[in-house]
């Protein structure tokens, strides 16, 4: 082997998304046998098992984030396409989700703001800075709306995005054992609450577990993302 | 199944231009969402499309997948989240745990009450 090649090869695989792509598809993979291999423990969680190892792997390495992300990009692209095709559990619940109408956008509504009340109130008593308060009000909403929601309330955006995104794992992992400790064993509601707490990524969950909370997960995300966006910035200069 | 994926980046697109267009506090993808499923309910058949279910099915199985570029991205706010661990730890944990069960809770009780 001559050392020439040895660098045109590392130049070739930095350069191209083949090697960040193959990673992630490999990691996600890996974290799905080791959730099977562990029956299903909550903590086993495929999302916080990947995040978790290929994190580790670029600090490790001292690969740059940037440049994992400009070949794991494509993946990250389908998560708008991904979003749109949530249309499609809500509709095959559709006769469900009518008849469950009212109650759905009052959880939610009501959820999503206590959500954003606890957040605070937890970061006003440990003592945290105002702008790392403001980023934490957001936490369960998906993360682009979230981050222009911290921005518009004084946080910093960049936090809330971190913010969310760990929300979200807890959430996945932790929160149907939560449920059933509080004794919701409704689907509906099981999806509601995922959804509106952990976003997308507890939607993710509720999809593999349950065809109807995915659906209703799906739908408290969205409406979620609404309601939290249209009155979180009102009730902060209210009660700011 | 290029139909189907070229419906889900045309709702995805409309919903983009109007979230910007309108000045909309809600991302495209998810106005994108609202669109299908309204196009889904104006159809005359009750099922849906087979191809659109196929490619929906397969990219909500693997949703998670799809979270992990950005989820690898908290690496860069390591230093952040180190400043002020303790607060920002505790709502994560406690402050989303809560919200899932007070959100549980409350929508099946609303649930039971408000019909079914």
């Amino acid at each position: 082997m001559i050392p020439g090649g040895l660098a045109e090869i590392w130049v070739y695989l930095a350069r191209e998304p083949l090697a960040a792509l193959t990673a992630t598809l490999l990691v996600w993979w890996m974290a799905l046998r080791l959730q099977q291999a562990l029956r299903q423990h909550p903590l086993a969680n495929p999302v916080l098992i990947a995040v978790a190892l290929l994190a580790g792997g670029l600090l490790a390495a001292g690969i740059d984030y940037r440049a994992y992300f400009a070949g794991a990009q494509f993946v990250h692209f389908l998560l708008g396409p991904a979003t749109v095709a949530l249309a499609v559990p809500l509709y095959r619940e559709w006769q469900l989700v009518r008849r469950s109408a009212a109650a759905a956008v009052l959880s939610v509504t009501f959820g999503g703001l206590f959500a954003a009340a606890i957040g605070v109130a937890l970061a006003l008593m440990m003592g945290a800075a105002p702008d790392v308060t403001a980023s934490l009000a957001p936490r369960s909403v998906t993360t682009p709306v979230a981050m222009g929601i911290a921005e518009r309330i004084g946080g910093l955006p960049s936090l809330t995005a971190a913010v969310v995104i760990c929300s979200g794992v807890v959430g996945a992992a932790l929160g149907p054992a939560t449920l059933n400790l509080v004794r919701v064993m409704d689907w509906r509601a099981r999806g509601l609450a995922m959804g509106t707490a952990a976003h997308g990524i507890g939607t993710a969950r509720a999809l593999t577990v349950n065809p109807t909370a995915g659906a209703f997960s799906g739908l408290a995300m969205g409406l979620n993302a609404l309601t939290t966006a249209l009155l979180l910035p009102l009730l902060w200069r209210l009660l700011g | 199944m290029i139909g189907a994926l070229a419906t889900l980046l045309l709702c995805q697109l409309a919903g983009e231009i109007a979230a910007r267009g309108l000045g909309l506090p809600v991302p495209g993808p998810v106005i994108g969402m609202v669109l299908l499923f309204v196009a889904l309910l104006l159809r005359r058949e009750r099922d849906t499309p087979q191809a659109l279910g196929r490619v929906a099915d397969g990219l909500l199985g693997n949703l998670g997948l799809l979270f992990i570029p950005a989820g690898v991205g908290v690496i860069l706010y390591l230093p952040l989240l180190a400043r002020d661990w303790a607060p920002i730890s505790l709502a994560i944990v406690l402050g989303t745990l809560a919200s899932i069960a007070v959100t549980g809770r409350l929508a099946q009780s609303l649930l039971r009450h408000l019909g079914q």
